[in-house]
């Protein structure tokens, strides 16, 4: 076994094309690099037409911009995939469970396998949740779980985005466009659609609603409004779905129910996929200076009048400190190991993990527990000595705030630059939507890739650029 | 629908109507300087009050030139109504209501927003200017296209003309009323040949010059034309047209949702009192006198509507 190669997706570790790139290579190799270079130009064009951007906080210069796109797809086997989803359902099952347990008889803290601290203690566990049952019993309606290669069979979950998970946009566009640049790829191979997406969504809600909810129930997305970052995707869904967009001024609580302020008067709405931190939700009850929120909507959501996807709380699911016991957690509810694998991490908040992690600091990466979007983290192996030296007193300064886990050999995928194809390191965000009906994954999800050589960063925010996805049907 | 939604819609249209009619009045305004030999730059004080941008304009600049008042006018940030501004708040309103519009109008707003912005980056050179209303028109006109080829015809297709209409009799108000003098009936008498620059202008500040003279023959006289740009209801640049149209936009909504409102009886009295006289009574009455009263009305009417169709809390 050789550990120091990387994987590539497409040439293995030691240049041997790997099957599920074949028919794409044959392609690739017919191709003319000035045609590609022009088809690379034009996806630009129609991402910026269709205005799928995202707005960089703080900077009232540059309001809107392109994530890069790049037209190399990732090609994922219909094997391969298989058992990928099966270890993404499993943890979805067991966090949901674990939502539940938490909010309710907290077994698992009665068992010894989470110490109470890392729940009473953590900002993301909310109290005004204890006891409440969602509607059809889901806690994470969406969820986004990031994950990274490292071999033919290993992946690593990096971080459970239980939250609420963006991107799935960016899924849907990424295919629409390579469907209108390329068509012959899609007869050549047979990829799995992701399209259904947003009917999923719809259905995947709609069997959420409320008790009380007779015939069809209403479905709305609550955005903070066109200035937040990911707005585009928010109005995208809405649209999609045939649903209203709302922000918090249009709704109100009206008869015991959350309403939306139409032409026509106040309609109560039955499922609020939502958008906005918790945080947010409901001033009366959470920030009181929220303008975003619905004053009195936990009080609705209480009484079990409307389905809040995700539910409130949830964050104590994907916080990083209860990350490192996510392999606990999985066998605990499920009762079976965890198929997807967990980056090993220490919890600086520990003694013996911190010294450990103070000694060796260049070799690890140190993440904010809170934090996200990849700011506030060191890579050690990529930073300078000044950089480590700084990092070292904020990490001595509030060791419980921080993480830390080893530098993984992150796969790579090619993408397309003037010289040809270059090899870049990519990570995975499959989809997945829970309902009472089951749990349902889009084949495929969003490939982020990091567009610098060498560089382990695929955020958005710094220089990273996405992929489309592909599963193949075997 | 939400009323924010209707509010987005009827603002956006607005705009987009507002962003035509602008490039229109500098296109005209451009076309009378180099026509006319005496103290040309006159004429720009004149063409900004009837876009209504004159006032605010004092306010930054001291002297009128024929730069900085077309400058003003297509691309000035501090001008909330300088094309690039107005096609900048048609684009902002489409985004929230970007989930009632069809792909085909986003795509032609972004491509609109996009190619103006561009275009208006710099100040516009006097040589590209035909150009660049060239390309203001084009794509507002697809944006107009789009709407009426692909969308469907319900609450909000009513919304969006109900803006559109509203800020067109608003426009075609203000023209009037700037240039009524010279469409008084004591003024034919003087006949001179700057009456018929300002008339000419006034026609073509709305597009109006191929459709006049299709009915009116080459003989213009101040009451054909005042006649053709109020009463006519073959002319879609007329205030009868445009106030027709808000009324049956209006009476489809209250048809669709089956209530009538206080909104419903303003825009009737409207077309009672505005609509039903002719020309030579308005005149009797007062051209100017009239043009404020009706402008007057449709500030009411817009006013009303938004508190009907629940706009704002």
């Amino acid at each position: 076994m050789n550990e120091k190669k990387i994987l590539d997706e497409m040439w293995g570790r030691d240049d041997a094309l790997r099957d599920p790139y074949e028919c794409f290579q044959a392609w690739f190799e017919g191709e003319d690099i000035a045609r590609l270079r022009a088809k690379q130009r034009e996806a630009e064009e129609v991402f910026r037409l269709t205005g799928i951007t995202f707005n960089v906080y703080g900077r009232a210069e540059a309001e809107e911009r392109l994530i890069p796109f790049d037209i190399i797809p990732r090609i994922i086997s219909g094997r391969e995939w298989q058992r990928l989803s099966r270890g993404i359902e499993q943890r979805v099952r067991a966090i949901n469970a674990f939502l539940y347990d938490i909010y309710h008889r907290q077994e698992i803290v009665k068992a010894g396998r989470i110490p109470e601290e890392a729940i009473a203690r953590n900002d993301a566990f909310l109290p005004e949740m204890i006891g409440v049952k969602p509607p059809g019993g889901v806690y994470t309606h969406i969820v986004g779980i990031d994950l990274v290669r490292t071999g033919d069979n290993e992946f690593y979950v990096l971080e459970d985005n239980a939250r609420t998970p963006s991107g799935v946009s960016y899924m849907l566009e990424n295919r629409e466009t390579m469907l209108q640049m390329f068509p012959e790829l899609f007869s050549k191979n047979r990829v799995q659609p992701v399209q259904t997406y947003p009917a999923d969504l719809r259905q995947s809600l709609a069997a959420c609603a409320p008790e009380d909810c007779n015939g069809r129930p209403t479905v709305a997305v609550l955005t903070p409004g066109i200035y937040n970052s990911a707005y585009f995707e928010h109005a995208f869904l809405a649209d999609q779905m045939g649903v209203e967009l709302v922000e918090g001024h249009d709704l109100r609580i009206v008869d015991g129910k959350v309403a939306m302020r139409t032409t026509q008067g106040y309609q109560p709405i039955d499922v609020l996929y939502r958008r906005v931190d918790d945080d947010f939700l409901d001033p009366l009850n959470f920030n009181a200076d929220s303008a975003l929120g619905i004053p009195g909507i936990m009080d609705v959501y209480r009484a079990g009048r409307i389905t809040i996807a995700n539910a409130p709380g949830t964050g104590i699911a994907d916080d990083k400190a209860i990350y490192s016991y996510m392999p606990d957690i999985v066998e605990f509810y499920t009762g079976e190991k965890a198929i997807l694998e967990n980056v090993p991490t220490w919890r600086c908040s520990e003694p013996d993990a911190l010294a450990y992690v103070l000694d060796n600091l260049g070799d690890l990466v140190v993440k904010e527990v809170h934090g996200s979007g990849g700011y506030g983290m060191l890579i050690g192996p990529t930073a300078t000595r000044k950089e480590i030296a700084e990092f070292r007193k904020k990490l001595e300064a509030r060791p419980g705030n921080y993480i830390a886990q080893p530098t993984l050999s992150l796969s790579t995928v090619p993408i397309f630059t003037r010289k040809g194809l270059a090899p870049r390191h990519v990570d995975l965000r499959p989809f997945v939507l829970v309902s009472p009906a089951g749990i349902k994954i889009t084949p495929g999800g969003l490939t982020r890739v990091a567009l610098k050589k060498g560089s382990l960063v695929v955020n958005s925010s710094q220089g990273g650029g996405t992929k489309d996805t592909w599963v193949l049907e075997d | 629908m939400l009323g924010k939604t209707a509010n987005g819609l009827y603002w956006m249209y607005r705009y987009l109507e507002r962003a035509e009619n602008t490039s229109r009045l500098v296109e005209t305004g451009q076309r009378i300087a180099l026509t006319r030999l005496d103290s040309p730059d006159d004429e720009w004080v004149s063409v900004m009050q009837t876009a209504g941008v004159a006032t605010a304009y004092k306010k930054h600049h001291d002297v009128v030139t024929k730069e900085t008042a077309i400058d003003w006018m297509l691309r000035a940030k501090e001008n909330p109504s300088s094309v690039l501004s107005v096609i900048s708040e048609t684009r902002q309103n489409a985004r929230m209501v970007r989930t009632a519009l069809t792909h085909d109008v986003w795509e032609a707003v972004n491509g609109c927003y996009m190619k103006v912005k561009e275009a208006l980056a710099r100040r516009v050179n006097e040589r590209d200017l035909p150009a660049v209303i060239d390309l203001i028109k084009e794509r507002t006109a697809l944006v107009r296209g789009t709407t009426q080829g692909t969308m469907l015809r319900n609450d909000i297709f009513n919304f969006a003309r109900i803006g559109t209409y509203l800020e067109r009799a608003d426009n075609i108000s203000r023209i009037l009323d700037v240039k009524y003098y010279v469409l008084l009936p004591s003024v034919l008498s003087v006949g001179s040949s700057i009456d018929n620059v300002q008339w000419e202008t006034i026609l073509r500040s709305v597009s109006a010059r191929g459709g006049f003279r299709m009915v009116h023959g080459n003989q213009a006289t101040p009451r054909d034309i005042a006649q053709f740009l109020i009463l006519d209801r073959r002319m879609p640049r007329s205030l009868k047209f445009s106030i027709l149209k808000i009324r049956d936009n209006m009476e489809y909504l209250a048809a669709d949702y089956g209530v009538r409102h206080a909104s419903h009886e303003l825009v009737g009295r409207l077309v009672d009192s505005f609509m039903s006289q002719d020309i030579d009574d308005i005149f009797d009455y007062g051209l100017h006198e009239y043009l404020q009263n009706l402008l007057a009305a449709l500030g009411d009417l817009g006013r009303q509507i938004e508190v009907d169709y629940r706009f704002y809390e």
